[in-house]
């Protein structure tokens, strides 16, 4: 139940979407979002489903593994398209029944919207499951690196990004020990209306939350025992750099959103904007 | 309430990058009243296996059989097999939530149907069990040092009355004293009782002095399964294993080696001394 949460998961495998330089990653993520927005019209979203179809071929982690992380958002997605379909208004009216009516338009919206909701999820997913934490992290602080100038703690954000990913796992991992502890004891955390789901869940919080303090303070002990003291005049074991394919993907990625914005440009001069 | 375990196989993310087979065609049977050792190194699944047997995880092959009922069969009720088959996790102290220590133990009774009067009645009986008098039970359970902390959480399970009691890594992170008690209280609990318990352990010295039976698990199978002594007679295996034997098969062996006749099956320091006071006495003529 609990382990179906994939975001933040690091999924191992030998791809060169894995070996890719985070930097890299974290830009093209950025890119497909921006991308998504910019999309119109189905040409924009095929496109879009190319790309998305085909990085997700090349990082060689399982298709299942990343609809995983869809499950969370399904109650989001859900109200998203209902409230698209119905409250939109349109120029056609396709289907009515009593105040409730579907339009042209508002069938068009709600299925756009979730489309660009579930390719965000993926999208975003492929990343995290794709890079190590601290690569990102790494990736992250050098990408924000010229804020460093105007005061911006970049180093302490970035340790604080990292800290934050490291612990969903661990913190995954006790909430289903302390879960299996108290259904041992009886525990019932299915059942019940919402005052009773809501109360059954104190067995569970108040624990996780001693246990999250618990982890926080021996973490920082052990930073400190190791001399930690943020980031400044810190080096790196495996600083990072480009490498040629780093340089391809750069030109493949910064390609796709010029033909996405091409596609949304030539579609709305000549009009074949489909539906 | 016997507790039998057919074919039962356990793999974990089947089909991921993460996919570990945990438990390969586990066969078991644990009869009513019995002291099990569960031994195995990290890793070797019998914190996965223990976990089946109040149905915390479902077989992904295989059945278990309570008291000759299928727990997977379709008028099982998981509820009661929980409320029969009490399991204390590893660090159980971590599960603690309430204000003080008599209302989390009733947590238990209370999640059963028990009234408060009654649950109450069965946290103080359990609270007296793991040796904790009147005054700790206004206390919040957060104030208490780990070892106390470790008894309230035992006597929470201890409190649903179960009829079999497992134990993963009771003694874990306890020093030698609080260990012996620990382990002391939970031998006298199943004698007064005659409830089943499951030890689970990583160590044999903690073990051997304790239970009747002691069942080795290595990757996921059952390696060894008899009595201490039967187990402890392949020492070297378990090493191979990364287990180790008693201090004392090590010593009997020793002196077996150099030519003293002694019992090699002496497993606790009481027993070794009584097979070398024997040899002394009677061997040497």
């Amino acid at each position: 139940m609990i382990r179906d949460i994939t975001l933040g998961q690091y999924y191992p495998a030998r791809s060169v979407i894995h070996q890719l330089d985070p930097r890299v990653k974290l830009v093209t993520t950025m890119i497909f979002i921006v991308s998504l927005f910019v999309a119109k019209g189905v040409t924009g979203y095929a496109i879009a489903t190319v790309f998305l179809i085909t990085v997700i071929r090349m990082s060689k982690v399982p298709f299942r593994f990343m609809t995983k992380g869809l499950k969370a958002i399904l109650m989001i997605l859900m109200l998203t398209v209902v409230f698209n379909l119905f409250l939109i208004d349109g120029d056609y009216e396709l289907w009515r029944f009593g105040f409730l009516r579907i339009t042209d338009k508002g069938l068009k919206t709600a299925v756009f919207m979730a489309v660009r909701l579930v390719y965000l999820i993926l999208g975003s997913s492929i990343m995290t499951l794709t890079t190590t934490p601290n690569d990102l992290t790494d990736g992250l602080e050098r990408l924000l690196g010229p804020f460093k100038k105007i005061h911006v703690p970049v180093h302490e954000i970035a340790m604080m990004m990292s800290i934050a990913l490291r612990f969903i796992p661990i913190l995954l991992e006790e909430t289903d020990k302390i879960m299996k502890a108290q259904i041992a004891r009886g525990a019932d955390f299915e059942t019940g209306n919402l005052i009773q789901k809501a109360k059954a869940m104190v067995p569970l919080l108040v624990p996780l939350f001693i246990s999250a303090f618990r982890r926080a303070n021996d973490l920082a002990m052990a930073m400190e025992a190791r001399c930690y003291h943020g980031g400044d005049g810190r080096t790196k074991m495996k600083p990072l750099h480009y490498e040629r394919r780093d340089r391809i993907a750069y030109a493949v990625v910064w390609s796709y959103l010029l033909l996405m914005i091409g596609a949304g440009w030539a579609a709305s001069f000549y009009g074949i904007m489909l539906l | 309430m016997s507790i039998k375990i057919k074919d039962v196989n356990y793999i974990y993310a089947e089909g991921t990058a993460y996919e570990i087979h945990a438990l390969k065609d586990v066969n078991l049977e644990i009869p009513d009243g019995q002291f099990v050792g569960l031994i195995g190194h990290t890793g070797s699944g019998k914190s996965t296996l223990v976990q089946h047997l109040n149905g915390l995880i479902r077989a992904t092959g295989g059945r278990i059989y309570y008291d000759d009922r299928d727990i997977y069969g379709e008028n099982f009720s998981m509820k009661e097999l929980r409320s029969q088959v009490g399991l204390v996790f590893q660090y159980p102290e971590h599960q603690l939530f309430e204000v003080d220590v008599l209302t989390d133990v009733c947590f238990g009774p209370k999640n059963l149907g028990y009234t408060r009067e009654e649950a109450e009645q069965k946290a103080r009986e359990a609270l007296r069990m793991v040796g904790l008098g009147e005054e700790y039970e206004k206390r919040s359970p957060f104030e208490l040092s780990g070892g106390q902390k470790r008894r309230v959480a035992i006597a929470g399970v201890l409190a649903m009355e179960p009829r079999v009691l497992i134990l993963d890594e009771p003694t874990a992170g306890l020093d030698p004293r609080g260990r012996d008690e620990i382990l002391d209280q939970i031998e006298l609990l199943q004698k007064e009782r005659g409830i089943t318990v499951v030890l689970v352990s990583h160590s044999m010295e903690d073990v051997a002095r304790y239970v009747d039976r002691i069942i080795v698990m290595n990757h996921g199978e059952v390696r060894f399964d008899g009595t201490p002594r039967e187990v402890f007679r392949h020492y070297r295996e378990l090493e191979e294993i990364g287990l180790a034997a008693p201090q004392m098969t090590y010593l009997m062996q020793g002196l077996k080696e150099k030519g003293a006749d002694v019992d090699t099956d002496a497993t606790t320091i009481e027993e070794a001394a009584d097979a070398i006071v024997h040899w002394l006495k009677n061997g040497q003529e």
